[in-house]
């Protein structure tokens, strides 16, 4: 203490300083510091020693990532429809490269682009070291790939990468079922921590929702890296387990017809089989191309496929859903029968109209059908003769059946979006408009129009229903899982969803009606003729929009958009029903005439494929819906009066 | 003359041992921090300090042997020359990374700025070494020396090294306090200095202002100015109590460490050999300066005790803002760690300065 007084007094700040004294301030101050660096040390090494522990493998550690292989997708008979290519991208390693600027205006040339410079202006903002390769070209075009490999003498530095690439071997087939693979977007990150920026996930159809089985786990290296991040040593490598493959129901070359019949119609076809539920077909048109989205999809086609009015991204099959018009008469009459209001005895009169309420309600056939029992009413889509069965047998009895049926619910199928559609009922009513139920609305119902509206599958499901003599079955697609060396992973057999008790008379009546549209007189569906099959259908035509007044314009002139949606809705054969099928042609006018002869080449080249024991082979030139029997009522309009919210 | 014997009996082994001790420990530094693989164990790096050991041993012991008296008559002289060299940096300068700061002779580049080190403290005690008045140095008296420290410090500053600049500085500083400046006098010159350091951030450089923003929040910029400070506080917490081992420290190994075998070489020893060998390293440190401040203790005229303490406070300088940069308490400046940065200028200087010190040592028992 004494040497701080020495400072700090007046009396002696008058004397000569000494060294010692301030020697021993300093020594102070330098124990001081020399603490504090002490302690600093020991709380860097000590305290947070495993904090920088981390901190410094992070540093050293780069996880190159291998993406697995993702699982194929067969067909029913094991034929390829979806695998993965090589994809060609250009990468230049700008080190490599002596004369940048040459080098870049001869690729620029070779490969017809001019962003090259722009590309690795990017990669240089970004800070990533010259030996890091740069990829300057994706998906090259085969044209690009053979000029890059022809000059590669000239453009030292700059190589082909070879990347996999999904490919639908088929482009736009079952493009709806098989969806399509997108490069992960940041919302998905997020969830699942097993993905990483710029992986491909599955994005829409069986691609999404059998995800998680063919995508596989990617593998990787640990590669031990410097602070440019040149590569040094491989510290520990994880290889891939590849994805597996799944094998479908679908028939290729029923699905090719299918998607040939349909033509360029906007519509959906679902083909079903009515024993196991699986899908041998499903189209829906328009459709798209799955592989531009492989290619990486530019904003220009993406708006172009978002903004296209036609719709081509949705799945009609299961998310279009459409009025089903008289293909409804087949649950009315299964309804009306099982329910005993309606008798195989019970006859009405048609005389081409039916008043009720105050207004008159019409048949499609002006001149009316007489007098009919059901078979004849199902057999000439007799629209008066529902009309009394609606209203004998009630909204609420008739919603029930159709719900049993499989109106108004989902079905089921492992594919997102699908939409319910809508089977009205009075409690319906009074949810959604908080209205009662107007027995008039129930005549609507009853010809298939009004608030009713289901999808092409569910119609189909209807028939199969029909066909199998109620059972549901829940609709695959999907028969096998296997891995990557053929060996059957996971099967999906049947799934019988619910019997439904028909009694066997209803179905014998509901079956024969069928079989009298395709091939009975006066039948409205012989457009689906088959000259060896004997195939069941019902047609069906569902209005876009309410009849202006009573005078309706000849249909050829009408406009499109106007045009009404045509359905068919089959199955064969009669006897041991091996296909059950539904279709709807948009703005194809009546069922009969466009959803028929797409329905006829899709069942004629099923028994093609498939022929039943004893049958003898198709006649040749059978194939054409024009060689089908053209009987008269197929030119007659089949329409209705739809009392649509009145 | 035939040499004294008790220049022999008497020879300071404890500061000779540590000064080599502490060499030692760079040479092992350098050979991690340049490490290539056992094919490559004698890089040029290695092979460049371990000469400059071998010519700072002579020069150290041909020191010890030089009587530290006539230092005082070449003073001036040796001043003269280092100003001189700064000035031929000035003008030939070899420019590395930006500053201009060795002189090429031919086969060894020369950095003047570490001459300037001991040549400011040499003048400086040589002015100073007449005793100060009653009451100390006051203000006025402090013009030449101000002087004789502005030339030299402005030429290192203008290179740009504002590292040696802030040494100079504060070997002066020490120097004159302990040489006894007026109390009062010192009172405003440390509140003047508080005043001025606003105004001095208007005179640094754009990088330099950037240190220490990084220095303050090293995560504003993890990759730039901050990149320096988090590699090597990551460099030296992950060596832990013992450490990862000679040659196993990855920050340094894989070059994450910036300047790691000249200003950072303290990351790449405490990453290798962790608490314990960071502690002993410091523990060298100490002993050493607590030698010198013994040694200008015990010197038996005021020349020798003020270079005592002038060399001495150049080696804790150093220590202290190097070891407080690499571990994050002080922002980046470059100072090398002295005795163990690579580089021949600062190696060889350091161990002369420490061979006058045994010189100092030696001769207060020859008069």
């Amino acid at each position: 203490m004494a040497r701080w007084r020495y400072y700090s007094s007046s009396k002696q700040s008058r004397a000569i300083p000494r060294i010692e004294p301030r020697l021993a301030i300093l020594s102070t101050l330098i124990a001081l510091v020399l603490s504090v660096v002490t302690v600093r040390l020991y709380y860097l090494q000590i305290i947070r020693h495993k904090e920088f522990v981390e901190l410094a493998d992070r540093n050293r550690i780069r996880i190159h990532r291998q993406p697995a292989l993702r699982g194929l997708v067969f067909d029913t008979h094991h034929r390829p429809l979806v695998d993965t290519k090589p994809s060609f991208d250009a990468v230049m390693v700008p080190e490599d490269v002596r004369n940048i600027k040459q080098t870049v205006a001869r690729l620029e040339g070779l490969l017809g682009q001019d962003n090259v410079t722009a590309k690795l202006n990017q990669a240089e903002d970004e800070g990533r070291p010259p030996f890091d390769p740069v990829t300057v070209e994706e998906h090259l075009g085969w044209q690009q790939v053979v000029s890059l490999e022809t000059h590669q003498l000239q453009l030292p530095g700059i190589s082909l990468e070879v990347m996999p690439q999904r490919h639908y071997i088929y482009g736009p087939l079952a493009a709806h079922l098989l969806g399509y693979v997108g490069e992960v977007a940041e919302g998905d990150l997020r969830h699942a921590n097993e993905y990483r920026m710029g992986d491909e996930i599955g994005k829409f159809g069986l691609e999404r929702v059998f995800e998680s089985q063919l995508r596989g786990q990617a593998g990787g290296q640990e590669i031990e890296v410097d602070s440019v991040g040149r590569r040094l040593k491989l510290l520990r490598e994880i290889p891939e387990i590849p994805g597996q493959s799944v094998v479908l129901s679908l028939d290729l070359d029923l699905q090719q017809a299918a998607e040939k019949a349909m033509g360029t119609w906007s519509g959906a076809l679902v083909a079903i089989d009515p024993n196991t539920g699986y899908i041998l077909a499903m189209v829906s048109h328009p459709a798209f191309d799955p592989n531009i989205f492989a290619n990486g999809i530019t904003s220009v086609q993406w708006r172009g496929l978002t903004t296209d009015p036609a719709h081509p991204l949705a799945n009609r099959a299961i998310a279009g859903t459409y009025p089903p018009g008289s293909t409804f008469k087949l649950i009315d009459a299964i309804a009306a029968l099982e329910d005993h209001t309606l008798t195989p005895a019970t006859t009405y009169f048609c005389p081409g109209g039916l008043y009720y309420g105050n207004r008159e309600y019409h048949c499609w056939r002006k001149q009316g059908h007489g007098t009919l029992s059901v078979h004849r009413a199902i057999v000439g889509s007799c629209d008066v003769f529902f009309y009394q069965v609606g209203i004998h047998l009630g909204i609420d009895r008739l919603a029930q059946w159709a719900r049993l049926l499989g109106l108004g619910e989902k079905s089921g199928i492992d594919l997102d979006n699908e939409r319910p559609g809508v089977m009205p009922s009075s409690l319906w009513k009074q949810k959604r408009f908080h209205q009662r139920w107007y027995p008039a609305e129930t005549l609507s119902v009853a010809i298939g129009q009004g608030y009713v509206a289901a999808t092409p599958l569910q119609m189909a499901m209807v028939a199969a229903e029909i066909a199998n003599g109620g059972t549901r079955y829940k609709p695959q697609f999907v028969k096998e899982e296997e891995a990557l060396d053929g060996s059957v992973v996971r099967k999906f057999p049947p799934i019988v969803e619910r019997r439904i008790r028909l009694d066997p008379v209803v179905l014998d009546i509901v079956r024969s009606g069928m079989c009298d549209v395709v091939n009975g007189e006066g039948g409205t569906g012989h457009a689906a003729h088959l000259d060896n099959i004997t195939v069941c259908g019902k047609t069906g035509t569902s209005q876009v929009v309410k009849e202006a007044g009573n005078a309706r314009i000849a249909e050829d002139k009408e406009p499109m958009k106007y045009r009404d949606h045509g359905w068919f809705v089959a199955y064969a054969p009669s006897d041991h029903p091996h296909i059950a099928i539904a279709a709807v042609v948009e703005h194809g006018g009546h069922g009969g005439s466009s959803a028929g002869p797409v329905v006829h080449d899709v069942l004629q080249k099923f028994f093609e494929l498939y022929p039943p024991p004893g049958s003898k082979p198709a006649a040749p030139g059978a194939g054409t819906p024009q060689a089908a029997p053209n009987p008269a009522p197929q030119s007659q309009p089949e329409g209705s009066v739809a009392a649509r919210g009145d | 003359m035939a040499l004294d014997r008790r220049l022999v009996y008497h020879f300071d082994w404890t500061l000779f041992m540590m000064t080599l001790g502490l060499a030692g420990v760079g040479l092992l530094s350098v050979l991690s921090a340049s490490w290539g693989g056992p094919k490559h164990v004698l890089d040029p790096l290695v092979v460049r300090q371990l000469v400059w050991i071998g010519v700072g041993t002579a020069l150290m012991a041909a020191a010890a042997f030089f009587d530290y008296r006539a230092l005082a008559t070449y003073a001036y002289p040796l001043y003269a020359m280092t100003v001189g060299l700064l000035a031929a940096v000035m003008v030939a300068g070899h420019v590395t990374g930006g500053s201009r700061r060795w002189l090429n002779l031919g086969v060894l580049r020369l950095e003047p700025s570490e001459l300037a080190k001991l040549a400011v403290v040499l003048v400086m005690v040589r002015y100073l070494r007449e005793e100060p008045p009653r009451g100390g140095w006051s203000f006025r008296q402090m013009i030449i020396p101000a002087v004789l420290l502005g030339v030299p410090m402005a030429l290192v500053l203008k290179q740009p090294d504002l590292g040696t600049g802030i040494i100079l500085a504060l070997a002066a500083a020490t120097l004159i306090f302990a040489s006894g400046l007026n109390g009062r006098v010192l009172l405003i010159a440390m509140l003047a200095g508080a005043l001025a350091a606003p105004a001095g951030w208007h005179y640094l450089k754009p990088y330099q202002k950037q240190r220490l923003v990084s220095f303050i929040n090293p995560e504003s910029d993890p990759l730039g100015a901050g990149y320096h400070i988090i590699q090597s506080e990551i460099a030296i917490g992950a060596g832990g109590a013992w450490g990862k081992g000679f040659l196993k420290g990855t920050q340094a190994r894989l070059n994450f460490l910036p300047e790691q075998t000249t200003d950072f070489i303290f990351a790449v020893f405490a990453e290798e050999f962790g608490f314990a060998g960071s502690i002993l390293l410091m523990a060298l440190y100490a002993g050493v300066i607590a030698r010198g401040i013994w040694i200008a203790r015990h010197a038996r005229d005021r020349f020798g005790q003020l270079l005592a303490v002038g060399l001495t406070a150049i080696v804790f300088w150093q220590v202290a803002i190097n070891v407080g940069m690499a571990s994050g308490v002080l922002p980046v400046v470059g100072i090398p760690l002295p005795l163990v940065s690579y580089g021949g200028s600062s190696l060889i200087a350091m161990m002369a300065a420490m061979g006058v010190m045994i010189s100092i040592n030696t001769r207060r028992y020859l008069f």
